[in-house]
């Protein structure tokens, strides 16, 4: 396949215009994404190209435009949302959980809702406690819901042109400090990802590592250096958290019998309580180690820096995981 | 009517943010300041001369760009500084930053970071003082990017349905990020909402910080002898950018230059020249660089904060994860 190498957040471009030109249902709404040309440029260029009647500057009310997206989505079109960060979803909180998850449902069936909501997730560097939620653990609770989370330029590419094309509502879960990574991505405006199936991002075969976004390069850093150790590790990239490629874990843990969980956000009730909960009772014969998770500190985010290193995943704590699931010390 | 303090005062508190502000640019360019830094550098006549209005125990609550709220309080430079800085001796121990800055003390109860979620909460602390009949006023500071939010308006409903001792106070720089006021707000008068909600309203253009000790004085003492709130629109502009990613392509620098001709601070300074003389300025220009200076270095040898400070900042006791 023909390969253009770009940014990720050039590839998040890339999909949207060229659906935005294949469907004149799909439009673009969000803070800043017009003449500002995105907070953090995903959609630079985009209001030249489309007019103002599709790349929409709103005001900021987030509950507002996510509520008047999710109708437009509900008589047909194909809203993509853009928050400025998936933080200021909170605000929106009630239309999309109790509108865009539950109108498939509540309408017996007779409505769809169509729609993208995207943003960047997680921490970023310093911004503190209130702009650095992984608001992916409190979404992908919801039924309804589709939640995916990539971590390359074709992933994003492709998963957001599935993801503009599906008919429920998608929430796409970006990372800043992933924006300006480099990769490969298909030169084929029909190539898309699948949701529901994971990447081994890693081949190995004495442990695995099971994460998606911005934590898969902590795994693959981390990898690296266990490979030093003669440890050799096995990284999944789930890619999408809802749905969840069950089969994908089964077959990892059936290789490695060891599983560490990395994710950025909390360890209560969050996503990677889920992997574990899949694993042990999917899997339960083949692990020779408990499940370890290794996740943001059960704190909120601090502002100082050594402590959010603390916080977030880094990779000495990935390897220590690692060593306390292979009883390596 | 209040009473205004010595424009020397003011004057000194004004100066103060502005040097603060700039040393912190400074240094966030030098890379000891991380995240997102808001300057207020431009808009300091609206935190002086409000906090000139008050009382030592009312309540004050902003948004992210809180520095110059902070440091009208009372706050010292110091620990203003050494908070930037992420340093343990910072106003809340390295942990809120730039945008989080609190003194409960001074009743400084923080700067907030999602646009419109600290005006319920102000209507909280006013609601409180009523409660109490405390005789406390609260005051709120947000920017004109707020008002197309639902909090904005809930807060608005519930202070003039429960008659609370809240000012609110809008200060209108004109952009909210890149955004152009005509762009977002159908109505570009912001007081035309006090009307529906039923409450007094009173606008007008920054320039003069004895000025909106007196305007906003007059929505204070209504707040306090009759209970009843006040939105008030002052009209300004923010010197810099948005924050310090921001390049500013939105606005010429005609405009930015126009306005800067026009800095409350300037003026100030030229009134206090004329009523008392150069050296009494330029003692307290001395003064304030030398406080300045001493916070950058108190905020370079301060220790950072350690990990045992997480867990009791998330719980008061001890808790089972
Ligand atoms: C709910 C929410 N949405 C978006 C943001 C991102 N954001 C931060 S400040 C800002 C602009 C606010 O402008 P304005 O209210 O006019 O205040 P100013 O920055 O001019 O002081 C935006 C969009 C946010 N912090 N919170």
């Amino acid at each position: 396949m023909q390969m253009t190498t770009m940014r990720l957040r050039e590839a998040l471009r890339a999909a949207m215009v060229e659906e935005m030109e294949r469907d004149p249902e799909v439009f673009l709404l969000g803070e800043e994404v017009g003449h500002y040309q995105g907070a953090y440029k995903v959609t630079e260029g985009m209001l030249a190209r489309f007019g103002a009647r599709r790349v929409i500057d709103t005001p900021i009310a987030e509950s507002g435009f996510a509520g008047l997206a999710i109708g437009a989505a509900m008589v047909g079109m194909r809203p993509i949302v853009e928050f400025m960060t998936w933080n200021f979803s909170a605000v929106a909180f009630d239309q999309i959980i109790n509108n865009a998850a539950k109108l498939r449902q509540m309408s017996g069936g007779q409505l769809k809702v169509p729609i993208v909501f995207r943003a960047p997730n997680g921490s970023a560097r310093q911004v503190g406690s209130q702009h650095s939620h992984a608001m992916e653990h409190f979404y992908a609770h919801v039924p309804g819901l589709k939640c995916i989370a990539p971590a390359t330029p074709a992933d994003a590419y492709g998963m957001l042109k599935t993801a503009i094309r599906d008919d429920d509502p998608v929430l796409l879960f970006e990372s800043e400090t992933l924006y300006s990574l480099s990769g490969d991505v298909p030169d084929d405006p029909s190539f898309t990802v699948p949701f529901g199936v994971a990447r081994v991002a890693r081949e190995g075969k004495d442990v695995s590592l099971i994460s998606y976004s911005r934590a898969v390069h902590t795994c693959l850093e981390a990898a690296e250096q266990l490979a030093k150790a003669g440890v050799d590790a096995e990284v999944i990239d789930l890619r999408s958290l809802r749905p969840l490629d069950e089969a994908a874990l089964v077959a990892a843990v059936s290789k490695t019998h060891r599983a560490v969980v990395v994710h950025e956000g909390w360890p209560y009730g969050g996503v990677g309580a889920e992997l574990v909960d899949r694993v042990q009772r999917l899997a339960f014969d083949q692990l020779d180690a408990p499940v370890l998770r290794v996740c943001f500190l059960d704190v909120p985010m601090p502002y100082n820096a050594a402590l959010e290193r603390l916080v977030i995943p880094q990779v000495d704590r990935v390897i220590e995981a690692v060593k306390s699931v292979t009883y390596a010390r | 009517m209040t009473n205004v303090p010595e424009l020397a005062a003011l004057y000194r508190k004004m100066q103060l943010i502005r040097r603060v502000e700039e040393e912190a640019a400074r240094a966030y360019a030098q890379g000891k300041i991380g995240g997102f830094l808001h300057l207020y550098i431009g808009q300091e006549a609206i935190a002086v001369g409000a906090d000139a209005a008050l009382r030592p125990t009312d309540y004050a609550l902003t948004t992210y760009r809180d520095h110059g709220l902070a440091l009208a309080r009372g706050m010292s430079a110091r620990a203003l500084m050494a908070e930037l800085f992420g340093k343990a001796t910072g106003a809340c121990q390295g942990l809120g930053g730039s945008m989080h800055v609190f003194d409960a003390e001074r009743r400084m109860l923080g700067g907030y970071g999602i646009v419109g979620g600290h005006l319920p909460l102000a209507t909280g602390t006013a609601f409180a003082s009523k409660y109490r009949g405390d005789g406390g006023v609260t005051i709120c500071f947000f920017g004109e990017g707020s008002v197309p939010i639902g909090e904005f308006h809930e807060a608005m409903t519930l202070a003039s349905l429960w008659k609370l001792p809240i000012v609110f106070v809008c200060e209108n720089n004109g952009y909210a990020m890149g955004t152009p006021i005509d762009r977002v707000l159908p109505v570009h008068e912001v007081t035309s909402h006090a009307v529906s909600y039923g409450i007094p309203s009173d606008r007008f253009v920054v320039e003069c910080v004895r000025e909106v000790v007196t305007r906003i004085g007059a929505a204070v003492e209504r707040a306090r002898t009759e209970s009843t709130p006040t939105l008030v629109e002052c009209l300004t502009y923010r010197f810099r950018g948005h924050s310090m990613s921001d390049p500013g392509k939105y606005r010429t620098s005609e405009e930015v230059e126009a306005h800067k001709r026009r800095d409350p601070l300037v003026r100030a300074r030229a009134e206090l020249v004329a009523e008392r003389g150069e050296a009494a300025a330029a003692a307290i220009d001395a003064e304030i660089e030398a406080e300045v200076a001493d916070a950058v270095a108190f905020s370079d040898t301060s220790p950072e904060p350690t990990a045992d400070v997480l867990e009791p900042t998330t719980y008061a006791g001890p808790f089972a994860r």
